[in-house]
């Protein structure tokens, strides 16, 4: 695994020195051909994945979820639940994969952990005042140190799209490095950009190498809890920044859309669209995932139907 | 002179030819496959082409129905009545299209086939009024041996997958699609394999009256095609298999045994003859409840 921080002696090190120098290098990289990339991401999802392939894609996918639950009536038994799921998805079918994570707020962590204990999920928490972010950088960093001392392996933060659009690169960059460091080693950190509230491709891929230069190990499209979220084209810019940062710096980023995507057919959507463009190496639930809820019910689904031929219904798959 | 001219304008006209289409989810898509199949009158003359349904609109369709089950069967049975009486309303209006239709498929004149319509739109009014009333028939209260209310109520099955009879194109699927619906359940229409128009007809009345998308669903195609993928479907509950022959009645009923769907077997049936209610009930399930009368039954005086 590459180191997760830039050298001293590289010079990606010095774009973050002042506002005006993050600026500089953020607005000097090349705008998105936004018609290009929309029609780049619509080829790919008509690839036709069938038989072994579907398979294996649907497992892949299965693995790759962060299966999520970030409302306001979760109680500790419905995160007990989702942990029990997330080790175990399907009972009734031994070999299925478990998912990546559980994803809940800080407060559910400790429950969360207790739950998948000893089987290899991890434990993913939002922090930093999610969804929106708009809170005291303290009160962000007390809500990260919460969730990693309960024990999260990973931390899913969002930036402060208030200073983002305002144009305050640095202001979003050093809290950034902020959580990063409130992680400490333990937990990896994911950047939520909130793509829908960015408004341009642009901005996305601006935000996405702000991130990375952060320190970000993931970045991740969305909170789910905006109008638009993940969308094809969206998560393929991001991949394309993900690859050119590792091409630059040798250093390997994952990503996470979340949000919206609903159905196995859009998830071995997603897989085509990294596989195509970031490559083989992001194939992994290590550097790739889906934050998403109702997908995995879907996922479990079409594997049913490919096991036994015959199409599964929600009957037999958990009501969450 | 002037006669003359406009008979030969008129005779230039080029024919506007119909695309028939399948009906999934108040849409009217085409098939999934992009394939089609002739369809021929009685005496092999081409009408139309049809969609040829493939097993991925027979699972479009299960999903469609499953989605309008809720709010379907949640409607009061009153409104379902309002909602059937409207589709016999337009039926009405198209009197003429399913007369002419029906003629062609099922090779009778005019004027039988106007008798066959008549009687389609006398169905559909008959089977509006039983949906508030089905209840009072087969459900009520039970009297039984201690202090309790015990209430009995019919249920909609779910999800009701529907052959349609292969020779009455148009009664005959009438006659086995509108108990499915009356009752609260959501369909999935097979049309008669070798006349599916009045079928893919009605679909186009069922939009434009009040019935919510969804709720009957019309697929065109190979019966054997289409009914086997909905027989062994998990998340289809009931399947009527009126339009099946012997051979496949029975490779149908072994898949659907599989989650124990309900099985209307095929049985010979004159769709001219008033139909009673086992269609009607066929399709439903009886809920009972069993409610204590509290201090009345503690004081030995229940009821």
């Amino acid at each position: 695994m590459p180191s997760s921080a830039l050298t001293a002696a590289h010079p990606l090190k010095d774009v973050a020195a002042s506002d005006s120098s993050l600026r500089r290098f953020l607005h000097g990289l090349p705008g998105v051909d936004a018609v290009g990339l929309e029609a780049r991401a619509a080829s790919l999802g008509t690839r036709s994945i069938k038989t072994t392939a579907k398979a294996y894609a649907i497992d892949l996918a299965i693995s790759m979820v962060d299966l999520t639950t970030l409302e306001g009536a979760d109680t500790p038994g419905k995160v007990r639940a989702l942990g029990a799921k997330a080790v175990k998805p399907d009972p009734t079918d031994r070999t299925t994969p478990a998912t990546a994570a559980v994803c809940v707020y800080p407060d559910m962590v400790a429950v969360a952990k207790e739950a998948v204990a000893g089987s290899g999920v991890k434990v993913a928490s939002v922090a930093t005042a999610f969804p929106a972010g708009r809170a005291a950088l303290d009160v962000k960093l007390a809500d990260v140190r919460d969730a990693v001392a309960a024990g999260a392996d990973e931390i899913d933060m969002v930036i402060d799209r208030g200073a983002f659009l305002a144009g305050r690169y640095l202001k979003v960059y050093d809290e950034i490095t902020a959580v990063k460091e409130a992680c400490g080693t333990s937990a990896r950190l994911k950047v939520i950009f909130e793509t829908g509230e960015l408004s341009t491709y642009d901005n996305i891929r601006r935000a996405s190498w702000l991130g990375m230069l952060a320190g970000a190990d993931f970045i991740k499209t969305s909170t789910g809890k905006v109008a638009v979220n993940a969308t094809p084209a969206n998560t393929l810019l991001m991949l394309e920044a993900v690859r050119d940062f590792r091409a630059q710096t040798g250093i390997q980023i994952g990503v996470k859309p979340a949000g919206g995507i609903r159905t196995s057919k859009d998830a071995v959507k997603f897989l085509v669209l990294v596989n195509e463009t970031a490559g083989e190496d992001w194939l992994d639930n290590h550097w790739f995932r889906f934050g998403a809820s109702s997908l995995l019910n879907d996922l479990l689904m079409q594997r049913q139907k490919l096991a036994t031929g015959r199409y599964s219904g929600p009957d037999y798959v958990t009501v969450d | 002179m002037s006669e003359k001219n406009d008979k030969t304008e008129r005779a230039e006209r080029l024919s506007v030819f119909k695309t028939y289409k399948l009906y999934v989810g108040g849409k009217f898509p085409r098939s999934e496959s992009g394939r089609v199949y002739e369809v021929t009158d009685s005496k092999g003359k081409w009408l139309a082409n049809a969609p040829l349904s493939s097993r991925k609109d027979a699972r479009d369709a299960v999903v469609a129905a499953r989605k309008a089950f809720g709010g379907w069967s949640g409607a009061t049975a009153y409104n379902r009545g309002q909602v059937l009486y409207r589709v016999a309303e337009m039926l009405e209006g198209r009197r003429d299209q399913f007369t002419r239709e029906v003629a062609d498929a099922e090779g009778l004149s005019k004027s039988k086939a106007a008798a066959v319509v008549d009687a389609t739109i006398d169905r559909w009014v008959w089977y509006a009024g039983w949906t508030d009333k089905i209840a009072q028939v087969v459900g009520g209260g039970n009297p039984v041996a201690g202090p309790f209310f015990n209430l009995s109520s019919p249920e909609p099955t779910g999800v009701v997958a529907v052959l349609a009879p292969q020779e009455s194109s148009f009664l005959g699927l009438v006659s086995v699609l509108a108990p499915v619906i009356a009752t609260g359940n959501t369909a999935i229409v097979v049309a008669s394999e070798n006349s599916p128009l009045p079928a893919l007809s009605l679909a186009e009345v069922l939009a434009t009256s009040d019935v919510p998308g969804g709720v009957v669903n019309v697929l065109s195609g190979r019966t054997a095609e289409i009914a086997t993928p909905l027989a062994s479907h998990q998340d289809v509950n009931a399947i009527d298999l009126a339009g099946a022959d012997e051979v496949l009645a029975k490779e149908l009923e072994i898949a659907a045994a599989d989650n124990l769907k309900r099985v209307l077997r095929p049985q010979p049936v004159d769709y001219a003859e008033t139909p009673g209610i086992d269609r009607l009930t066929a399709f439903l399930e009886t809920k009972t409840v069993w409610h204590p009368t509290g201090s009345l039954g503690a004081s030995g005086s229940a009821y």
